[in-house]
């Protein structure tokens, strides 16, 4: 089933265009990483496909229907966005942190039920961190704090996750953990789409690649044609694609 | 869901009662009789409980809303409006005591607030840096017609200083339950949403994601702060650091959540203020210290150590 469908996307900020003709379809179980030189729009990407940019052009469609047609609070309930870092001026603990995932799926006078608490502690060991609910959010390393935000997003119960660099500030343990995470959560049937720079991880574990470059566009298919040193090259303006190439350990 | 930490904010309740029981019979006037405790007192300790409650309160709200701990209800410009107010009360001979005082005072530091918000919107998001620097701008510029007004017309000057400093002048009952009634609906507004003043502070995006509409939180959480803050400055002037000390005490108490912190700041507010009016009574009767005075001789030095001690703690406050 199509989870999302995009059709010439372009967005521009203030005039400079961001996004230029970006067309790519989510399926159930993808796992589709979005790489490109800084500039080429990955970040605002994410944002028009998630609703919260409008695109100048083109269309953004999430389970059939326009993207920005939804009301927030739906969109909450099958969209969740995973930042790359967040910074909380109060140190709520973990298990509050995780349980404003559930908001969406709360009317507003309500109070978060039992059940509400048992999925989100169920996110929590989901994501193998349930010893640290009690712990405040700020007292965690970074990489426990970016699992804390990536259970916070599946306490929402998405059909669609989206994340942006998640483990680029992370170590290699980290960075292991959460993309078996995300594959997991790919062969439960969620769609995954995942904004990053490190180019070996997602030869890893992506299964589709989008590949912008500045201005547009360059590649959109299985990650195992595009993730080649030639687009790669093409896309970051790199002349000689052969130190690509082995970086990626691909053949060219 | 009750967390240990909410259950514990119910002290809070007897502890208003004590120091209200503390108030009726500590005074100037020994062995008063009912007339005084009844007739002067009561209503006193009721409008300081009312006033800590609103002060406390849109304290605790600014601190989410500004996602800073160091914030005040006064911040966006609500003073200034509110001696703007009191100054124009003056200008037209209008007595403290007149419903319209009341009336004047409550419309400029509510509309001042107001004007705050609207001026850092015209950018067509009212960002929180916005917020505050349009706040600074309001204020300073108000502060400054207002020293104008102090500098041409000396006569009346000490009269709104001490209107500045906050005190309980002996106020219509009527005027008393109205702000009574509009601090009670702003917290029990405030206390059903809790959450999504929590969800704010995640940012305003990602508090979009999660189905917040940030610019509906913002401006219905501001609503309901400049409502109990007017109320209660219209009340008793301009109080201080009851709204910036109150929600920094219990939030280091009861942790951030604001499913707690909002009553537990009313709370706190109405017992703090309590407390201090008693002092400002009974400290060097006759005379009648302004609350506003005893509020920050206690509470700056107070704040000073409580910054001290926890700087380093894991309750840092982020830069």
């Amino acid at each position: 089933m199509t989870l999302i469908k995009a059709k010439d996307l372009a967005f521009s900020y203030n005039g400079t265009p961001a996004v230029a003709g970006a067309a790519f379809e989510l399926l159930e179980k993808d796992v589709l990483a979005v790489i490109g030189p800084n500039g080429a729009g990955k970040s605002t990407l994410l944002r028009l496909i998630s609703g919260f940019l409008e695109p100048s052009t083109g269309s953004a469609e999430l389970l059939g229907r326009d993207v920005r047609s939804y009301s927030k609070v739906e969109l909450a309930r099958l969209v969740a966005y995973v930042p790359s870092e967040l910074y909380l001026p109060y140190d709520f603990s973990v298990l509050e942190i995780v349980l404003m995932g559930r908001s969406p799926r709360v009317p507003w006078w309500r109070d978060y039920s039992d059940t509400d608490v048992s999925r989100a502690l169920g996110s929590l060991k989901e994501v193998g961190i349930l010893e640290l609910r009690d712990r405040s959010i700020n007292s965690l390393s970074s990489g426990e704090r970016q699992l804390a935000l990536i259970a916070q997003a599946l306490a929402q119960e998405p059909c669609v996750l989206l994340l942006d660099e998640p483990t680029s500030h992370l170590d290699i343990n980290y960075k292991i953990q959460v993309f078996g995470l995300l594959t997991r959560l790919a062969c439960g049937g969620m769609g995954v789409i995942v904004v990053s720079h490190d180019l070996a991880l997602m030869a890893a574990y992506a299964g589709k690649v989008l590949i912008l470059k500045k201005g547009g566009q360059l590649y959109f298919g299985p990650a195992k044609t595009g993730l080649s040193g030639a687009i790669i090259a093409a896309a970051y303006g790199i002349s000689d694609s052969a130190p690509v190439a082995r970086l990626l350990n691909l053949a060219n | 869901m009750k967390t240990n930490k909410g259950a514990n904010i119910l002290w809070l309740v007897p502890a208003v009662f004590a120091a209200a029981a503390l108030a009726l019979f500590a005074g100037a006037v020994r062995n008063a009789g009912p007339e005084i405790i009844w007739g002067l007192r009561f209503p006193r300790i009721l409008a300081a409980a009312v006033v800590g409650a609103g002060l406390g309160f849109s304290g605790a709200v600014f601190q989410g809303l500004l996602k800073n701990p160091l914030s005040d209800p006064y911040i966006l410009g609500t003073s200034a409006g509110a001696m703007a107010g009191a100054v124009l009360c003056s200008a037209f001979g209008i007595s403290r005591s007149s419903p319209l005082f009341y009336l004047a005072v409550f419309a400029g530091a509510f509309c001042a607030t107001f004007f705050t918000y609207s001026l850092a919107k015209i950018k067509k998001y009212a960002s929180v840096a916005h917020l505050v620097l349009s706040g600074v701008a309001v204020s300073t510029f108000l502060t400054a017609l207002i020293m104008l007004f102090m500098t041409l017309y000396r006569e009346h000057s000490l009269s709104l200083v001490y209107f500045l400093l906050g005190g309980f002048f002996p106020a219509d009952n009527a005027l008393l339950a109205i702000s009574g009634a509009i601090v009670a609906a702003s917290v029990a507004c405030g206390a059903v949403l809790w959450r999504y003043l929590d969800i704010f502070s995640l940012g305003e995006e990602k508090a979009a994601y999660l189905g917040a509409d940030p610019d509906k939180v913002r401006l219905i959480f501001f609503a309901l702060a400049s409502l109990a803050t007017a109320a209660s400055v219209a009340l008793a002037g301009t109080v201080g650091f009851v709204g910036l000390i109150v929600p920094h005490v219990l939030r280091l108490l009861f942790g951030p959540s604001h499913r707690s912190l909002l009553i537990s700041s009313a709370l706190g507010g109405a017992l703090f203020l309590i407390l201090a009016d008693t002092v400002a009574r009974v400290a060097a009767a006759p005379v009648e210290i302004p609350v506003g005075v005893i509020t920050a001789l206690f509470g700056a030095p107070f704040f000073i150590w409580l910054l001290r001690s926890t700087a380093g703690g894991n309750n840092r406050i982020k830069d």
